[in-house]
């Protein structure tokens, strides 16, 4: 059946149910304006649908009804008899769409009779020969609440299918809703509300936005006087006012579920159309959210849908063969979060199948083999964000144009959202927008750049660092590409004024002269380094100009307390800015974009080339700095190379033993620091940082080296940087007189990875540590059981398979020469559930594994403590 | 009445013997501004400017709670810019519903011009010059170029394009 047809019937089907209704009702209190209002409306719809549709019989009908009932309003008394005539009038309009619903077509026949009969009562012939009315008063002129042929104005939705799915909420919210009319009261039994144009809303908006800015103007002027007499009324003003922006706001909100109205009905036609058999859950329906918004992720949720359907859920066979439940379901859900609205759109499909999008996206030519080879799984699932993306070879009708997806995103990133995919191969996937709850006064982060300031969404700000070179924040960069070291994570950070064009060319700027203001869009963090930072205001978005829209880095604009006009950035439009750099190419930078968490089971490795171009690999946490020195700067004395560093002298030993360094220009360099020693080692490039899940296979043979492993489908040597850290401070791992008593300074190290024993045991020493490493869980209790009293903390892997440091710390605890030992736990990966345990058991800390640093602070820590409970 | 060559306004054209323009000076030569699209005439107090924005976009200015979006008439003429000076005469206009500000270097007295006076641009006037003007009135002390705010401000002048086009290295040169 044709789908305008189908929708045309459901939804007249219901609009003649509510007629019925209310004719009836009406017949009861013919001065019910408010209801006449109503019911010469539906009619009016059906009317006017028919006609648009070409449906003759239908619609010269419901014109003879629609002349009638306008008699009513123009004040003509209602007797039974009109009344009786339009409901068999109705009647015959539910007959021609019973058939028209069977057989598409309207039945042969006409309605010359009962159109002559409607047609006479209009015109009042009947009347002559009609009894006297039994309620002769004439109706009051009437209140007209609303233009009848205009369109409802959207604040209260208008009846909403009767869909089994629809939120109770919505159903309330149905035109039947009463004007001010006294009789409506009884009616409907709704009084409490009113119907206001949207204009209405629209304008007090505006207008309290005025008062917003001019309240905020005050309180700047106010400022300056320290006993100003205006203090208190002021105070008082400003409460109202945003009591009353708060109360205008909330009439501006709706449910989400008005969103999702079509929904099911889509679903359904879907099911039909694909053969497969879906269910829609939504959750959250009565989520609230600014109507201007909601207009905006109408469309992403339709599209969003159709994707599910068409692409991801399987056909009913499809899925008992993968041994799912024959129906898919798609699982919408909303809710608050913070601020902003979290809406996730779920399916048990099959996942995003990323080889394809990957083999598209180079058909496509959005990216070069090469790049694609470094980039994360994730950072391909975004080319299907891409206008025209897709990967159906063949074009249904209800998608695979390619069109969809990048609506969504367009959509959401317009009203400062951001949408991100998770999935699981055959499990299904996961799309989840974050989206504003209300476009019209935002919380905003304000800053200077270039001597500007602007205005920063504050949903977008995650935090502020100041990167300075002593602090634990620091500012490493790769050729020319900033990176923020940030706990254990590393952050592309971009120059606002460099985005903005204020740097000038070839100025030097000191990097570490500013604040980086961490952004996150979505899963994607990265750092804006700007001059200064004021304060977090309300501000009034106001549109910007047309002619400033291509600019597309700028959201709005706003007037401050001051009366400057100030710009509101746009951080997807900052993201999109980033322009190539020599270091790395757009795709590759936006693959930095994610923060690499060590915890992820995943580690970060620093690859670069030394030696014969050879790729050779280094744990990031590891590096404290990257650095590329002049070939001048360094200088060999005595037999040793050292470069001149920070005022200082460092010794620098190459990557690979006896390997040439550079002999003109710039010599890369790793930087290790370990409190206050120094060293470097040279390699001759820096190729990148890559996180992923290592294999390290142990080689033993060549010293400086641990093992190798596949990164990105390359062998790659893994250093021994204590290794090379002796060769350049051959005291480097001899104890500094740190710890005090000789019992209280031996470490049980206990993991089953030789990498981590070898990268942890020399780190451990290096921090003046007496270091036993053991593989085997068992053979440390026997160790532990023997002769407790020598060690002072124990650290063990809390993540293997099979025998773990959990085991270790139950066989401690029943024992009572080692129940109290500490123990530090250690996981690549901090899993709430094993967080959890490990505080069951009284496991001391947990640390990441290659948060060096940390574990060597929990270890003080606990052998403090320790000494604390004996002293 | 006689036809005469239309233009944009041919209706109120044909209706009135004269029109009303406000009169603004930029680089010594007289511009005539429709009245009726002028809205207010006012000193710039602080205008912030729009980094990447084209050249002729002097920045956004707060009229009365309202920003304005100001384009110096001067830039787009491609003329030199004077020495900035705080305090500059601005033209507001109202335009698609949007509000703009046209800065210019002074506004003088509102003259009342015949229709029929006004000639076509000079087939040797400025392309630049001529995009935006839609004719020239012979007074007794000199030319006025009538201007075409369509043109000026429209989405079929080169702002929008030259706007989308405009490379993301080349910064707001001030």
């Amino acid at each position: 059946m044709d789908d305008v047809l189908r929708e045309f019937l459901t939804e007249t089907f219901e609009t003649v149910e509510n007629v019925d209704r209310q004719l009836v009702q009406f017949e009861r209190e013919p001065n019910n304006a408010t209801m006449l209002a109503h019911i010469f409306r539906l009619v009016h719809t059906i009317k006017g649908t028919c006609g648009f549709l070409g449906l003759p019989r239908l619609e010269a009908l419901s014109h003879a009804a629609e002349s009638l009932i306008s008699r009513f309003r123009e004040g003509a008394p209602v007797t039974t008899e009109a009344v009786t005539l339009i409901l068999s009038t109705i009647d015959r309009i539910k007959m021609i769409l019973k058939v028209l619903e069977e057989t598409q077509a309207e039945p042969e026949g006409g309605d010359a009779d009962l159109i002559a009969e409607l047609t006479a009562q209009a015109d009042g012939r009947v009347q002559e020969h009609a009894p006297e009315p039994a309620r002769p008063t004439p109706l009051p002129p009437l209140p007209r609440p609303e233009a009848p042929a205009a369109a409802p104005p959207r604040v209260q939705q208008p009846a909403p299918q009767a869909e089994p799915d629809e939120p109770p909420r919505a159903r309330q919210a149905s035109p039947a809703r009463p004007a001010p009319a006294r009789n409506g009261a009884q009616g409907t039994g709704i009084a409490q509300s009113i119907r206001v144009g949207l204009d209405t809303l629209e304008g007090l908006m505006t207008m309290v936005s005025e008062l917003v800015l001019t309240r905020n103007q005050l309180v700047e002027l106010a400022r300056h006087d320290e006993n100003s007499a205006f203090k208190a009324p002021l105070q008082r003003l400003s409460s109202v006012t945003a009591e009353l922006q708060e109360r205008v706001m909330k009439t501006r909100m709706q449910p989400i579920s008005t969103a999702w109205q079509k929904l099911p009905r889509l679903v359904r036609d879907l099911c039909a159309e694909l053969g497969k058999d879906i269910e829609l859950i939504l959750t959250g329906a009565d989520t609230e959210l600014d109507r201007q918004v909601l207009e905006l992720v109408k469309d992403p949720f339709t599209h969003l849908i159709r994707n599910a359907a068409d692409h991801a859920i399987e056909t009913p066979e499809e899925r008992r063969r993968a041994g799912k439940p024959p129906r898919g379901s798609i699982r919408i859900s909303a809710a608050h979060e913070s601020g902003t609205i979290t809406i996730e759109v779920a399916d048990d499909g099959r996942g995003l199948d990323v080889a394809r999008v990957a083999a598209k996206a180079l058909e496509r030519g959005l990216v070069t083999p090469a790049e694609l080879e470094r980039m994360s799984d994730e950072r391909i699932a975004r080319f299907i964000f891409e206008p025209g993306f897709t990967t159906i070879d063949h074009v249904s009708h209800v998608s695979g144009r390619g069109v969809g997806m990048d609506v969504v995103r367009a959509n959401i990133e317009l009203i400062g959202g951001s949408v991100d995919i998770r999935w699981t191969p055959g499990q299904g996937s996961t799309f989840t927008m974050k989206i504003p709850l209300t476009l019209a006064i935002v919380a905003a982060l304000i800053i200077e750049s270039g001597g500007h300031r602007f205005a920063i969404p504050q949903v977008a700000v995650v935090e502020l660092v100041q990167p300075r070179g002593s602090s634990e924040h620091r500012l490493e960069s790769i050729n020319g590409a900033s990176l923020l070291r940030l706990r254990d994570t590393l952050l592309p950070v971009v120059r606002l004024s460099s985005i903005l064009g204020f740097d000038k060319p070839g100025q030097r700027l000191d990097p570490e002269d500013g604040f980086v203001v961490v952004l996150k869009l979505g899963k994607r963090s990265f750092g804006l380094m700007v001059d200064k930072v004021f304060h977090t205001e309300e501000i009034v978005v106001k549109p910007i100009s047309n002619i400033l829209k291509p600019i597309n880095i700028f959201s709005g604009n706003t007037i401050l307390g001051d009366g400057r006009v100030i710009l509101i950035l746009d951080p997807n439009g900052v993201v999109q800015r980033i322009g190539p750099s020599p270091a790395a190419s757009r795709q590759e930078r936006e693959d930095m974009a994610p923060r690499r968490r060590v915890q992820e089971d995943k580690s970060s490795f620093l690859v670069f080339r030394a030696g014969e171009g050879e790729l050779k690999a280094v744990p990031l946490a590891a590096v404290t700095r990257l650095e590329e020195f002049e070939v001048s700067k360094i200088e060999a004395i005595g037999g040793r190379i050292v470069a001149q560093y920070r005022g200082d002298l460092i010794p620098i030993v190459p990557a690979v033993p006896g390997a040439p360094l550079h002999e003109s220009g710039i010599q890369p360099v790793l930087v290790f620091s370990e409190g206050d020693r120094t060293a470097g080692i040279a390699v001759d490039e820096i190729v990148d940082i890559v996180e992923d899940h290592l294999e390290i296979k142990s080689t033993g043979q060549a010293p400086g080296v641990i093992g190798s492993a596949v990164i990105r489908s390359r062998a790659t040597e893994i250093i021994d940087v204590a290794h090379f850290l002796r060769q350049a401070h051959p005291d480097w791992f001899e104890t500094p007189a740190q710890p005090s008593r000789a019992r209280s300074n031996r470490v049980l190290l206990v993991d089953g990875a030789p990498f981590f024993r070898g990268m942890l045991a020399p780190a451990l020493k290096a921090a003046g540590y007496d270091v036993v490493a053991l593989a085997e869980f068992d053979a440390a209790l026997t160790v532990l059981q023997r002769s407790a009293e020598s060690f002072a903390v124990v650290v063990a892997d809390i993540e293997s398979r099979g025998r773990n440091g959990f085991d270790l710390v139950e066989g401690l605890q029943v024992d009572s020469r080692t129940a109290d030992l500490p123990v530090i736990g250690m996981a690549s990966r901090l899993q709430p559930a094993a967080l959890e345990r490990a505080r069951a058991l009284g496991v001391f800390d947990v640390v990441a594994k290659f948060d060096r640093n940390g574990l060597i602070e929990a270890i003080g820590e606990a052998i403090q403590q320790r000494e604390a409970e004996a002293a | 009445m006689t036809l005469m060559p239309r233009s944009g306004f041919a209706d109120a054209e044909a209706a009135a013997e004269t029109r009303d323009y406000v009169t603004v000076l930029v680089d010594g030569q007289l511009f005539g501004l429709p009245i009726e699209c002028v809205h207010d005439v006012f000193i710039a107090s602080e205008i912030t400017p729009v980094p990447l924005a084209p050249p002729e976009v002097a920045g956004l200015l707060n009229l009365r709670g309202r920003v304005v979006t100001t384009l110096s008439l001067r830039r787009i003429l491609r003329l030199e810019e004077g020495e900035a000076r705080p305090g500059r005469m601005v033209v507001g206009v109202e335009y698609a519903g949007e509000s703009f500000g046209l800065a210019v270097d002074g506004v003088g007295e509102v003259l009342s011009l015949s229709v029929s006076d006004l000639q076509l641009n000079p087939i040797n006037l400025d392309p630049r010059w001529a995009r935006i003007a839609k004719g020239v009135h012979w007074l007794e002390n000199g030319l006025l170029v009538v201007i075409d705010i369509e043109a000026v401000l429209g989405s079929g002048s080169a702002e929008a394009p030259r706007a989308s086009a405009f490379p993301p290295q080349k910064g707001f040169q001030p």
